[in-house]
């Protein structure tokens, strides 16, 4: 009786054998490691907006801080966003032409607010707070990279639980003084002071920062 | 074959996250429902804010807030000239005229929770207590640069033990 199997079937089930575990490691990739990845995570990505709102134009070429638009961010868990009347308190008599902002003025006349585009967002489990962090020395760079050079708002950090964990294991280094938080360019240099000066003029932590607790309440 | 294709549709499931999407109010979704409104509720009373008396730390607090709001068209010195004045807003009167030094503190305070011509109302963003702040600094800037050498002596004798 003749081979049921030619000698060539030992090729293909071996190659069969290789496909499948590809697919299998392909798959998992897929499943495991693509969710965190910067392209899903939509790190560097900038929403198209209603207005095309310039952080560069207005924080760093006019001085304006961070709080005269987003006033709460000190005292709320919401940093807020600028109403159309704060826009308006100087588009009200510059740049009045302008048919870039048609949209603001609209907004004001109809007494609609204008739509912005999330660019930061958490899921709706993680609870977060803006002003303990402003409170215990984490300037906006931590979370939202260098905006003040920002010509369109985009996400600058892939805000994932990993990266909330990586500093709430250890906040000393990113700790910064005051007068600080809100300068989006600063980096730690020779005159910042040592990382355990700050955490105890903060009084940080005085728990465990890394509880599940913490976030998901 | 069953028992793979169980296995393999509870992996893609995992990947599903429904959590990630929970109806629940916050500051900027759209609106759930009207909030039923709880009973005994009474109209807001407004108090006329009493001046709160004048510390360091009143002044220091005002410095914060004029730099945040007032700078952008007030400038720094206050003289009128701040960044959006000099890209074409109407000028602002400085603080070192004649009539302002004169006007009382409340008008500074009303003027900020009202506004005054072409300058709009701040009161949505500065509340009651951070005006007088700002008003008591708006004070300091004035002395400051009509400050005379015997005022300086005296201020000195003053602090000193
Ligand atoms: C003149 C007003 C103004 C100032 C000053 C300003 N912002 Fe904004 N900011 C906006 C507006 C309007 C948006 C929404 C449009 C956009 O996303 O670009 C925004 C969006 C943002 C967002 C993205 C929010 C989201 O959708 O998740 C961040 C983060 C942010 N600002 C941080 C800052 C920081 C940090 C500073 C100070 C360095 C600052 N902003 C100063 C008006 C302002
Ligand atoms: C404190 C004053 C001030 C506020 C508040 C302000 N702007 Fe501006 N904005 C300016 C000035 C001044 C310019 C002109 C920039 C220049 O000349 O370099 C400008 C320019 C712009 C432009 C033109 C394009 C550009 O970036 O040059 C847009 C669009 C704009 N602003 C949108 C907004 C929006 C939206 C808001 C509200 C969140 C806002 N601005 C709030 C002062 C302000
Ligand atoms: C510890 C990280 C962290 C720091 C520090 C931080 N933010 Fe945020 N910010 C976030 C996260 C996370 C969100 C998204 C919140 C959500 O989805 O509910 C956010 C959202 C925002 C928004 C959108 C509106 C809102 O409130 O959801 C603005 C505007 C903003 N941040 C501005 C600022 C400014 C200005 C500062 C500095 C004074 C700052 N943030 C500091 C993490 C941070
Ligand atoms: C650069 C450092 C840093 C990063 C990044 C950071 N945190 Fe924090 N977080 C802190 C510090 C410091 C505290 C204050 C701890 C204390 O003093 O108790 C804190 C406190 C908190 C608290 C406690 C608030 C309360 O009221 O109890 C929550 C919730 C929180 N962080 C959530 C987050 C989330 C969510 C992220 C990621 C989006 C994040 N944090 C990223 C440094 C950080
Ligand atoms: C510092 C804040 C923080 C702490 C502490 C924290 N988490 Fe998270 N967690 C997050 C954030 C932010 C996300 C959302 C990540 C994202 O956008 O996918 C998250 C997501 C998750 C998810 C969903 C993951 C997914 O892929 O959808 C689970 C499950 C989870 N956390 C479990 C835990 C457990 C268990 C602990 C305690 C050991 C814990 N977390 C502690 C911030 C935190
Ligand atoms: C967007 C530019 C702008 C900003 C920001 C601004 N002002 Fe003004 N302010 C003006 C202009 C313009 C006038 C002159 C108004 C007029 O007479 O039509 C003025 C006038 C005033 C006056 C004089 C009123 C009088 O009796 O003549 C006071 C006091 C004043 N502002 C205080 C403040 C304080 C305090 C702040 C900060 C909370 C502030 N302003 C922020 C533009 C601004």
């Amino acid at each position: 009786m003749g081979s049921v199997f030619r000698p060539a079937a030992n090729f293909w089930a071996s190659l069969t054998l290789l496909m499948m575990a590809l697919a299998v490691a392909a798959f998992s990739l897929s499943v495991w490691l693509w969710p965190h990845s910067d392209d899903a995570r939509r790190v560097n990505w900038a929403p198209a907006q209603p207005v095309p709102f310039s952080h560069q134009h207005h924080v760093s070429g006019l001085g304006i801080d961070c709080r005269y638009c987003h006033a709460s961010v000190e005292v709320s868990s919401n940093a807020g966003m600028p109403p159309t009347y704060a826009c308006m308190s100087c588009h009200s008599q510059i740049w009045t032409n302008a048919a870039l902002l048609e949209p603001v003025r609209n907004s004001l006349k109809d007494d609609r607010p204008l739509v912005w585009r999330r660019v930061t967002d958490v899921p709706d489990y993680v609870y977060f707070d803006h002003s303990i962090h402003i409170a215990k020395g984490v300037g906006c760079s931590s979370c939202h990279g260098d905006v003040a050079s920002m010509a369109l708002t985009y996400k600058a950090k892939s805000l994932t639980m990993q990266f909330c964990l990586d500093c709430h294991r250890d906040p000393g280094p990113r700790l910064r003084p005051k007068d600080k938080i809100y300068d989006t360019s600063w980096t730690r240099d020779a005159t910042t002071p040592a990382p355990e000066l700050l955490l105890a003029a903060y009084g940080v932590p005085q728990r465990n920062l890394t509880d599940c607790s913490i976030c998901h309440r | 074959m069953i028992r793979a294709l169980a296995i393999l549709s509870l992996c893609a499931l995992s990947a599903c996250s429904d959590m990630s999407e929970q109806p629940k109010q916050r500051s900027y979704s759209p609106l759930v429902g009207p909030a039923p409104t709880p009973t005994g509720v009474v109209t807001f009373l407004y108090r006329e804010p009493t001046p709160p008396p004048l510390t360091l730390a009143l002044v220091e607090r005002g410095q914060q807030r004029f730099r945040i709001f007032c700078t952008p068209c007030h400038s720094e010195l206050g003289n009128g000239q701040g960044m959006i004045v000099q890209r074409g807003f109407p000028e602002p009167p400085s603080y070192m005229s004649a009539r302002l030094l004169k006007a009382p503190t409340r008008h500074f305070v009303d003027v900020i929770a009202q506004g005054h011509g072409a300058m709009y109302s701040y009161a949505a963003r500065v509340p009651p207590a951070d005006r007088w702040a700002i008003a008591a600094y708006i004070r300091a800037l004035q002395k400051s640069q009509n400050a005379s050498a015997e005022d300086l002596a005296a201020a000195r004798a003053e602090a000193a033990p």
